[in-house]
């Protein structure tokens, strides 16, 4: 018979830096200890998704979810919920035991989810094939090499409708069939994993928690398009999801998956990894093509797209990793199943990364159509610490902010450019009424200007000089000519750039003066920073009729420039004040304001 | 690690999908819980516990989850086994040793009877 109990241990890399692996090994070891070895399974799985929460561990058949949980909680784990078969309330999310056969969807941040790119995270131990196999793993590949022709397989993905989840959502059946098209001996299919964004760790999760079904989907493109090599293009800052994918490969060429030959019907098709060093730009298609040949990440004018002219002037199909995860789905359920999720014009899901200042962080997959607010606020939990929402940032350095009377856009493809930002590839940032707008469109515009290659001049200067009349503003010294020629030079960026980077950098700036051209004046006119924040618009004030004299705040002040007499209010020297904000947290007496 | 040909792939993805749905909980509408406190075990509630696991596994049920619970107040009864169906709601039943054990799995589960010489009722 199987284990009594199954315990389920998040091995995403969120978890794993807050000790996650050595609550795994202690959980083996109690079990050990406290003699239950033969009757507890301890697996580690990839991303449960509920990252504000991790460590999480999941213990079956009780479906007991636990949060937060440290290594020194094992010890209970083992003799209260293992032996006694009592739940440990403390460690358990809602604090209180689960009635028999209430499932742990019924945590409000599981509604309204649903799973199908990450249908094995949390589920499977991404390091072991044999766990993905009995979920129906490698069923999609059977039927593609010995049931469907080329041409089949083709058009299961065009039923689907699946567009390409890296960002700009081109239809992924019309780059397999333009590349199947293009004659040529020798075809190349490459899976790009070089995830950028900011915030943005979709692509990092579906590979550490289900890598299989990356290799599964290119060894079907590889039948699809005359392909017997593909390369998975990723950056080596994401260790973890490269050593599992370097084990599910193995794994995969000793069971006769991957290589020569596979499973008997004379198809040969090999994968390599390709590490990047993490630049920015080498995640637009032609700039990582030139990155896996050995050359310096630039990206190359289209046509000809790599359809046609790609790796090694090879015909290349590339796809994002959310992409090829779902065709595994795709073609073992047929794309017409696939294409009832979603709306008319996005089918399937998407996955994003919920960050910022949201309640329940975390990675999120919804069916396309779902709105923004169904996000932020039923998933996500509503807005940290009790303050008031202000925007939510999609897409990235190349997306836009997306306002309060947005919030109820269903969100697709479509649905998000109409409201001036973008898909992009699924990072969402949630901002708060005390983050500044012009500060964020610089920290974008700063992070693109670092990352812009130099080839052509609209990019190179024209971020350069956005992030300038940025920063100019931010201190105070800005003026009304500033927000034109702000315009001014981001439609030329937009027209004149080179590639994707380029021509998106100015998005950021862009979307927040057409949502948000108040908080720009008040920058510009009254030389006033709403939300607090640009330290040279501010001053920090003690209100003489709520200080009592404490000197907390004389004594925390860095740079001294508090002064005052014991039990009489004080106060701040403008002059000396660097506006670190120390003063207002010490002051137990909310004596202290910005403006 | 051999390499697999179709047909070894299909057994092994039998095989593994069995393996693996022991742990899988989603679709399972039968809920059985034993209480295995102090006087539950005393009673003999862990022989209890094996014969219902072992009889639902040779009757190859895969629509129930077996748990376990801690002192259910009711000492003198022990062991106490309650059994949650969507048809018949949650049943307690007492003194449960192993024969009986068999018999809820195969009248209670399997036909949909209530033993009701056996039912006892469970303050809340």
């Amino acid at each position: 018979m199987g284990f009594k109990n199954y315990i389920l241990v998040c091995g995403g890399t969120g978890c794993e830096s807050s000790k996650s692996d050595l609550i795994y090994k202690t959980l083996i070891e109690e079990a050990r200890n406290q003699g239950v070895a033969d009757q507890v399974q301890v697996i580690k799985t990839g991303c449960f998704g509920f990252c504000e929460q991790g460590p999480i561990v999941k213990i079956l058949p009780e479906d007991s979810f636990y949060v937060r949980v440290k290594p020194e909680d094992a010890k209970d784990l083992i003799a209260e919920h293992v032996i006694k078969g009592r739940e440990v309330t403390r460690l358990l999310y809602n604090k209180t035991p689960k009635k028999p056969l209430e499932e742990v969807e019924d945590i409000q941040f599981y509604q309204k989810q649903l799973r199908v790119v990450l249908r094995n995270c949390g589920e499977i131990d991404p390091e072991n094939i044999y766990d993905y196999i009995a979920r129906d793993g490698y069923v999609a590949l059977e039927k593609a090499l010995f049931e469907m022709s080329e041409d089949d397989i083709i058009e299961e993905v065009k039923i689907s409708g699946l567009r390409g989840r890296g960002g700009a959502g081109f239809p992924t059946w019309m780059k397999w069939n333009f590349t199947k098209q293009t004659e040529g001996d020798v075809k190349y299919v490459v899976c790009n994993a070089d995830e950028g964004d900011p915030g943005a760790y979709m692509d990092r999760s579906t590979l550490e928690g289900d890598p299989h079904s990356v290799l599964e989907a290119m060894t079907i493109c590889g039948k699809a398009i005359g392909a017997h090599q593909g390369y998975i293009y990723i950056r080596a800052e994401y260790p973890l999801a490269i050593h599992r994918l370097e084990i599910a490969m193995k794994q995969a060429r000793e069971l006769g998956l991957l290589g020569k030959n596979i499973l008997g019907s004379g198809f040969d098709y090999d994968i390599e990894i390709r590490l990047g060093a993490g630049a920015f730009v080498c995640g637009e298609e032609t700039a990582l093509l030139q990155s896996i040949e050995g050359h310096r990440g630039m990206p190359q004018p289209r046509p000809p797209f790599p359809a046609v002219k790609g790796l090694w002037g090879k015909p290349t199909v590339i796809n994002n990793v959310e992409t090829w995860a779902n065709i595994p789905v795709i073609i073992a359920k047929g794309g017409a199943e696939f294409a009832k999720i979603g709306t008319q014009d996005s089918h399937g899901t998407k996955v994003f990364a919920l960050t910022g200042k949201v309640c329940n962080s975390g990675l999120v997959e919804v069916p396309m159509g779902t709105t923004l607010r169904e996000i932020v606020f039923d998933i996500g939990g509503g807005i940290a610490n009790g303050r008031k929402f202000k925007a939510v940032q999609t897409g990235g350095p190349s997306g836009g902010v997306i306002t309060e009377e947005n919030l109820d856009t269903p969100i697709d493809f479509g649905g998000l450019q109409r409201i001036g930002s973008m898909m992009g590839s699924g990072g969402m940032i949630v901002m708060d009424d005390s983050d500044c707008i012009v500060d964020v469109a610089k920290f974008y515009l700063e992070f693109t200007l670092d990352e812009s290659c130099g080839k052509c001049f609209p990019c190179r200067i024209g971020g350069k000089s956005l992030y300038n009349i940025l920063d100019k503003i931010t201190i105070g010294n800005g003026t009304e000519e500033d927000i034109e020629e702000l315009r001014q030079i981001s439609h030329a960026m937009q027209k004149g750039s080179l590639c994707a980077l380029g021509q998106t950098a100015p998005n950021p700036v862009l979307s927040t003066l057409r949502y948000f051209p108040e908080e720009y004046e008040a920058h510009i006119k009254d030389k006033k920073c709403p939300a607090g924040k640009c330290k040279k618009l501010i001053r920090y004030q003690i209100d003489p009729n709520k200080c009592i004299g404490c000197t907390a705040c004389s004594r925390k002040c860095p740079v001294g420039a508090i002064s005052g007499e014991l039990k009489k209010p004080h106060t701040i020297n403008q002059a000396a004040c660097i506006k670190c904000g120390v003063c207002r947290q010490t002051c137990k007496f909310s004596a202290i304001s910005v403006e | 690690m051999a390499k697999l040909s179709l047909e070894e792939l299909r057994t092994l993805r039998k095989d593994e999908s069995e393996r693996i749905a022991k742990r899988n909980i989603h679709g399972k509408d039968v809920h059985v819980v034993v209480a295995m406190g102090t006087c539950g075990i005393n009673a003999g509630a862990k022989l209890t516990l094996n014969s219902i696991v072992d009889e639902i596994e040779a009757k190859g049920l895969d629509n129930v989850i077996v748990t376990q619970a801690g002192c259910q107040g009711k000492c003198e009864m022990e062991p106490i086994v309650e059994v949650y169906t969507p048809a018949l709601g949650a049943v307690a039943y007492g003194k449960v040793d192993s024969k009986l054990a068999k018999q809820i799995v195969d009248e209670h589960i399997i036909a949909g009877k209530i033993l009701t010489d056996h039912q006892i009722k469970l303050e809340v």
